[in-house]
């Protein structure tokens, strides 16, 4: 069989907004690049996002500058979060959103006429950049017109539109290759033909974001299998604190073909209250202590915030996503939740029906067209979903290097290190132009001084038989099967709220339906084979229900979007740590490793008061590591 | 609340198929795409079906229901009477690959043809300035979800292959029309590129593209409409015809 071969300078694999940002950068330092992408060229998870992007601009309230937000970052993070990540993507993110501009992306104004910044949980002041509620279409579209206009202006220069950057759609990726213990290039196969590709190039970057699919309730798409999580290590890198995912406070809850799917937080940001089936505004019973001087304690106070941000605490239905899916998850717990199972989320008390179709546009058809709401008129249910992974590859802060891989790169979702043990809205698609363009950056320069690496024959064998080996089973395993149980284990084992023995169980029921996997069979042909692409998803979203089992059990305090039952409160020794996930070829292994402490000039931007809540007194002492 | 609905599904490449008839378990409040997800995983394994985010927000599921172009996503099982078969085919309009599946690489095609953005090179980053009044003309364009719906109806390229080498079709209309209303966009004659290089003028809008647009984009009315007219008053306004004629003869 003859394989369809490729040569780039730069492989860049997913084309969300992490991806085609590091396209983009490796293509202008002069690089060839190629996008493989596992849908359609623009449909990635990307799109989903409604909120808006985090940059301190300062065009709302010029208080705001980048030290607020990275304040903002790290206290949303419960201070897990690697500093030098949070203090460049607070440098650099309002950089990345004009930078949009200048290729035509088109963010609702203030009255002066500048980007318009929005309210969301945890930040400070009202930061972030939106188009309505679909700002993710609009970093998206940006993009991929972008990278249209490099197309053309190579077309030109060429004669070829493609010859600088060539999207391959619908591809998936199944090994990333190494040769001389550096990055070779990737193998996989074309989801419409099953037809298998060789790529060579001396540079991975990988952006293929989450792992929300390894659950059963989540607001990702079929894409979110954790390919670049499990890819990475298996390229032998590692991943940093996979037990923390985040679980959005706020999902669809019915009808039941529609649960998991994302009710923004703008909704909440705009003034929509969170209540019980008792009528209680619950949130203010949920104010952790290290909050209570930020948030309103009493409804007069939070309603006042509205109008009135220098005097007035802000509404607790703002506190971060950590604390808010808590709060509903024992309130449904407790008795008090709606019919279905969730609580009740209500913008038509105080805003009127007009302004709420036009700040939250998709939000109105996606309850009218899906669930027969008018928000208008009537209260959302709503209840917490799996969205994000804050865990993933450990990288290198500045280049975006793979620690361990020379060649290799994350950027987005897949990365870790960025967000600590929570993530706040708005701070991921920042996070993906930030990282993304470093990424592409460093790529390039990877690749400039270090040359070809060539893939050797018996690395291309070994890819193309494994990729042929379900189909040669019969009678095996069905991948469809296998799925829905590793989602029902990880959903009552490993979800919002955790314990030891549960895990322990999770562990070895994960390890048995990996064994089983091994034997999965494949019917029908390679053309367009849903069960055959589901094979491979399976396989990735193993491995990563492993590591964030195997970080769970280890990680014996609660923080972030991680919440043991067994250890229920925050332990100063365990912020000093990441739990860092590695993979012999059998299993995955977990070690300890020490977070790197923040320089004294980050450490002297908080409040001493408020680093007491979270760092043991000789830290304190130290006041920073130089 | 389960009950069991007919569902006919066209199933086939690009050298043959037909409609395969299966009877498959629904739930309340279930869309077509479910159903279709569950004949997968329980009848048909290797049923080939575009999908991504399941919410109407991405533009993957699109295909024919009941002959509508339609998104499988947003298209309620309920809205079809319980004894009515319900029958998906793929998108006429664009090649078979398999099953539900097409060919949508025109569409991409088509975006590569179509000039760029261009940013005003003494307008620093950060430096723009614009009302919000200006920027909702575009931004309207802009929440397509490039679900390709409208390309699939539009009766120029249905049944008309040969049309589609100079028509790019409402997506790209209103692509056209976003850049030309952007308020900083420097490239000039965006509306006499889309007449003469684009296939504007073959729009006799009978706005099939405005009906099923699952992003309510009126694309007629806001972007074709005013783009006619405007060529229409570029090519007969007699003192720009003259200027026209003029700037030409300095050329020479």
């Amino acid at each position: 069989m003859t394989i369809e071969r490729h040569n780039y300078d730069v492989l860049i694999i997913g084309a969300g907004g992490a991806g085609l940002r590091a396209a983009v950068e490796a293509r202008e330092a002069g690089l060839r690049v190629a996008i493989i992408c596992k849908s359609l060229f623009g449909k990635a998870h990307t799109v989903m996002a409604e909120g808006g992007a985090a940059a301190s601009m300062g065009n709302v309230n010029d208080n705001d500058n980048w030290m607020v937000h990275f304040r903002d970052t790290m206290r949303g993070g419960k201070f897990l979060s690697h500093f030098r990540m949070a203090e460049l993507h607070a440098k650099e993110a309002p950089d990345r959103i004009w930078e949009l501009e200048t290729w035509g992306a088109l963010f609702d104004r203030t009255k002066e006429g500048k980007i318009s910044q929005r309210n969301f949980g945890g930040h400070e002041y009202p930061r972030l950049a939106h188009v309505g509620d679909r700002t993710g279409l609009e970093l998206i579209r940006t993009m991929q017109q972008k990278i249209v206009a490099l197309q053309q202006k190579d077309g030109r220069e060429t004669g070829d539109m493609e010859s600088g950057i060539k999207v391959f759609a619908e591809l998936t990726v199944t090994d990333i290759l190494k040769e001389n213990g550096k990055i070779s290039g990737a193998y996989g196969y074309w989801r419409e033909s099953g037809a298998e590709v060789l790529f060579e190039a001396p540079a991975v970057v990988i952006a293929t974001g989450g792992v929300g699919k390894t659950f059963k309730i989540t607001s990702n798409s079929w894409e979110g299998t954790g390919d670049g999580h499990a890819l990475a290590l298996k390229a032998g890198a590692n991943l940093v604190d996979m037990e923390f995912l985040q679980f959005h406070p706020t999902g669809m809850v019915w009808p039941p073909s529609v649960r998991g799917i994302l009710v923004t937080e703008s909704v909440r940001g705009e003034g929509g209250v969170l209540t019980n089936n008792l009528g209680e505004r619950f949130m203010f019973k949920y104010i952790p202590d290290v909050f209570k001087d930020k948030y309103a304690d009493n409804e007069a106070e939070a309603d006042r915030w509205y109008e009135d941000q220098d005097n007035n605490r802000r509404p607790p239905e703002l506190l971060p996503r950590d604390e808010v899916a808590r709060a509903i998850n024992t309130e449904v717990k407790s008795g008090r939740g709606t019919e279905h199972g969730g609580v009740f989320l209500d913008v038509s008390k105080r805003i009127p029906a007009e302004t709420i179709k036009k700040r939250l546009p998709s939000m109105w058809h996606q309850f009218y067209e899906l669930a027969g709401v008018d928000i208008t008129k009537e209260a959302m249910e709503v209840g917490p979903t799996c969205h994000y992974v804050m865990g993933g590859v450990e990288v290198d802060p500045d280049t975006a290097a793979a620690v361990g891989v020379p060649g290799l790169f994350a950027a987005g979702e897949v990365a870790g290190g960025m967000h600590g043990s929570n993530r706040l809205g708005g701070n991921s698609l920042t996070d993906l132009l930030v990282f993304g363009r470093r990424a592409g950056a460093a790529a390039a320069v990877y690749v400039k001084s270090n040359g070809k690496n060539p893939v050797s024959e018996g690395a291309v064998a070994a890819a193309a038989a494994k990729i042929q080996a379900p189909f040669d089973r019969e009678g095996g395993e069905n991948s469809y099967s296998l799925h829905a149980e590793l989602q029902e284990i990880t959903h009552n084992l490993v979800g919002i709220i955790r314990t030891g023995t549960e895990l322990k169980e999770a562990i070895e029921k994960i390890a048995e339906i990996r064994k089983r996997s091994a034997n999965v069979s494949v019917s029908g042909g390679r053309k367009f084979n849903p069960g055959f692409h589901l094979a491979f998803d399976l396989d990735n979203m193993l491995l990563v229900a492993e590591a964030t089992a195997k970080s769970a059990i280890n990680r014996e305090e609660s923080r972030g979007g991680h919440t043991r039952d067994d250890f229920p409160v925050m332990n100063d020794k365990w912020r000093q740590i990441n739990n860092i996930s590695s993979f012999d070829g059998n299993k995955v292994n977990i070690r300890e490793q020490a977070l790197p402490a923040m320089p004294k000039a980050l450490f002297d931007l908080f409040d001493i008061h408020e680093l007491e809540k979270y760092m043991t007194p000789e830290e304190i002492a130290k006041g920073g590591s130089n | 609340m389960a009950r069991n609905i007919k569902l006919r599904i066209w199933r086939g490449d690009s050298t043959d198929g037909g409609l395969k008839d299966v009877v498959v378990e629904a739930n309340e409040g279930e869309v077509v795409l479910d159903v279709i997800h569950r004949v997968q995983a329980t009848q048909m394994g290797d049923l080939a079906v575009r999908w991504n985010c399941k919410a109407g927000k991405c533009g993957s599921c699109s295909m024919e229901i009941n002959g509508k172009p339609r998104l499988a996503c947003m298209t309620q099982v309920a809205s079809f009477g319980e004894e009515e078969t319900i029958t998906v085919t793929p998108l006429r309009a664009f090649p078979i690959i398999k099953d539900l599946v097409t060919d949508v690489s025109f569409n991409y095609k088509k975006a590569m043809e179509i000039p760029a953005y261009e940013h005003p090179k003494e307008l620093a980053p950060g430096q723009a300035r614009m009302e919000q009044i200006d920027v909702e003309r575009s931004q309207e364009f802009r929440k397509c979800i490039e679900c390709f719906l409208c390309q699939d109806v539009c009766h120029v390229v249905r049944d008309h292959e040969e049309n589609k080498k100079s028509f790019a079709g409402p997506r790209f209309f209103i692509r056209i029309a976003e850049l030309d209303m952007h308020p900083l966009d420097m490239l000039k004659n965006r509306k006499k590129t889309a007449q003469e290089e684009h296939g504007l003028g073959m729009c006799n809008i009978t706005k099939c593209c405005t009906e099923v647009c699952p992003e309510h984009i009126r694309i007629t009315d806001n972007a074709i409409i005013p783009m006619k007219e405007r060529v229409v008053d570029i090519k007969y306004d007699p003192a720009r015809w003259l200027g026209s004629k003029i700037r030409r003869r300095e050329g020479l």
